[in-house]
């Protein structure tokens, strides 16, 4: 395993940072650093979104849960491929675009600030990305060192460094065209394994119909009884199954994570930026073709692989997935890739789960890096000087803050799963903070600015306190525990089973709310504070 | 059906495929739509060349 894995990781570091060099070449002014000059072709835009999109937390930390979960967690697959594909490409991507082109925009905070016309939008935009960015960046960092640990034995710390520093490297010399040529490189591994990984999966299993049916009948096996028992949460009815209505386990799935995973990707800094990447709808149109059939073979077939994993785990070694892979939701997927397929396939697996991880975490430094110079240091601040040297320090400085968070996180009492926990959480508070306001701004000339600022505070606010002081997930955060000794304020109190609900389902309504009450309340005053030739120049042709 | 008793799993099964399929056909149905005209393309970039500057 070992010779085969340092063989294909050598040729793909060395594929990946010929790339990088190449973007380094092409990068020319602050625009390309930015946006790639703008001229991106639809393919390697659709691949770089899907692998930004996807990282190795979706599939191996998502496919952990569909172990626990079952096939419900489709209904996130779906999600991802409707709303994260056709919706955020057809009725999202193009508006983007043309107003980002419009209004000459490098980045989405600054999108919004200029539609808003407004300082504090793009500051505030950008400092919640500078701020939370960071965790969500930490938990892919982490995701990757763990990995390159688990399977060269190579200590955390080195792993992680030495994860951190090829990526840092291509982000900080070639920008954005650095980040999109790796990253569609590396979503063509991720295509292939995924394929690989499926066909195993089902062939294993003796067919389509017969793997569902061996999973179906798993449930009763009186055999794994008590591991269910010890192992999954209250509401599971079987993998190949819905959880019971209103149980922990049915809110878990439907309003945190298929809710605020699903509906969260409309509004990912990292994601819309791509948009304003290519020059006309052409590529965008092009770019859903690709799109769709990458996101359904990336966490398709990771929750499809991830639930069947009880059957083979099950005929290996008698107990179910999670308990053979000793109850670390992170490791069923890696232990499922060991003890079924070949060495060579291990080897590639490794690289396209490092290449998932480096697709994700170069487009997160980028994005923050960008935020942190451009939106927050250059513009809110009013800081003169060259953009791409701002831009290119405040990289530095995430990178650094987001590699530390990872280093200390190790040392930390954090919890299984905290992979997929981190990625929903920053998902969620891009729902809550710019969903109502993106869409204000792409869609309602009429919305005024007071209503889009108070929008993203209600929304961010109502993240802030849901997150860390409501939900059950608040106890990783450990803050509500300093404060109060208790791990969620409502534990032990009447209105406990309100930390099953997930933040989105909070937030999002809260936010909707406060920006439609401004908007009212603004809209009798019967005058816009947004200059007309801004709007005018905004939807010119949008 | 295919092995799975609950058909709310059949159905998004089902539409997880159907969804991709949309897409795809999306993407070859307006394969050629939406290029953008050149003289406003470089009457914008000339805007930006401006900006930088």
């Amino acid at each position: 395993m070992v010779f085969y894995s340092i063989i294909v990781v050598i040729v793909f570091l060395l594929i990946t940072i010929f790339l990088g060099y190449l973007g380094y070449k092409n990068t020319k002014s602050s625009q390309d650093f930015l946006l790639a000059g703008r001229k991106t072709h639809p393919l390697i835009m659709a691949l770089s979104y899907g692998a930004t999109f996807i990282s190795t937390s979706a599939i191996v930390g998502f496919g952990g849960l569909a172990a626990n979960m079952g096939m419900g967690l489709l209904w996130l697959t779906f999600f991802n491929v409707f709303i994260g594909i056709f919706i955020a490409f057809v009725l999202f991507g193009k508006k983007t675009r043309r107003m980002g082109h419009r209004l000459n925009a490098h980045t989405f905070p600054e999108l919004l600030g200029k539609r808003f016309e407004s300082k504090f939008i793009q500051g505030f935009a950008a400092a919640l990305i500078f701020l939370f960015m960071p965790i969500y960046a930490a938990s892919v960092i982490k995701g990757g060192a763990n990995f390159v640990q688990t399977y060269f034995g190579i200590p955390y710390g080195i792993s992680l460094l030495a994860f951190v520093l090829i990526v840092a490297a291509y982000v900080w010399m070639g920008g954005m065209k650095a980040v999109m040529y790796t990253d569609a490189f590396q979503a063509c591994i991720m295509f292939v394994a995924m394929m690989v990984l499926l066909i195993t999966a089902y062939v294993n299993l003796g067919g389509f119909t017969a793997a569902h049916q061996k999973l179906t009948d798993l449930f009763s096996n009186p055999a794994i009884q008590e591991d269910i028992a010890k192992s999954v949460s209250t509401g599971f009815q079987g993998w190949t199954s819905m959880p019971k209505g209103g149980s922990p386990m049915w809110w878990s799935l439907v309003s945190t994570i298929v809710l605020g995973v699903g509906i969260g990707v409309l509004a990912q800094p990292q994601l819309v930026v791509r948009f304003m990447t290519v020059k006309s709808d052409r590529e965008l149109n092009r770019a859903v073709f690709s799109g769709g059939i990458f996101i359904l073979a990336m966490t398709g077939v990771a929750f499809v692989v991830g639930a069947l994993s009880n059957v083979l785990l099950f005929e290996k070694t008698g107990k179910i997935a999670i308990m053979a892979a000793d109850k670390v939701n992170d490791n069923i997927i890696p232990l499922f890739i060991k003890s079924f397929l070949p060495e060579w396939f291990a080897a590639i697996f490794l690289v396209s789960m490092l290449a998932a991880a480096m697709s994700t975490l170069s487009s997160q430094f980028h994005t923050m890096g960008t935020a942190a110079g451009r939106d927050l240091y250059e513009k809110s601040f009013g800081k003169k000087g060259n953009t791409l040297t701002m831009t290119k320090t405040a990289t530095l400085v995430v990178i650094v803050l987001s590699t530390a968070i990872a280093w200390s996180s190790n040392g930390l009492p954090i919890a299984d799963g905290i992979i997929a926990k981190f990625t929903t959480m920053f998902f969620e508070l891009t729902t809550a903070a710019f969903l109502p306001v993106y869409v204000g701004a792409l869609y309602f000339k009429s919305l005024p600015k007071a209503a889009a600022k108070w929008g993203m505070i209600s929304g961010s606010a109502a993240w802030f306190v849901w997150t860390f002081f409501v939900h059950s997930n608040a106890s990783y955060m450990q803050i509500c525990k300093l404060l109060t000794g208790k791990t969620s304020i409502v534990l032990g109190t009447s209105l406990e089973k309100l930390s099953m609900v997930g933040t989105t389902f909070i937030a999002l309504p809260v936010a909707i709310v406060v920006l439609a009450a401004v908007w009212l309340a603004k809209g009798r005053s019967g005058k816009l504070d947004i200059d007309e030739k801004v709007i005018d120049k905004c939807f010119a042709n949008v | 059906m295919f092995g799975i008793p609950d058909l709310t799993i059949v159905a998004v099964y089902l539409l997880c495929i159907s969804s991709a399929l949309l897409c795809a056909v999306y993407g070859l149905v307006n394969w050629n739509k939406g290029g953008e005209l050149e003289s406003q393309q470089i009457e914008e970039e000339a805007e930006w060349e401006l900006g930088e500057h």
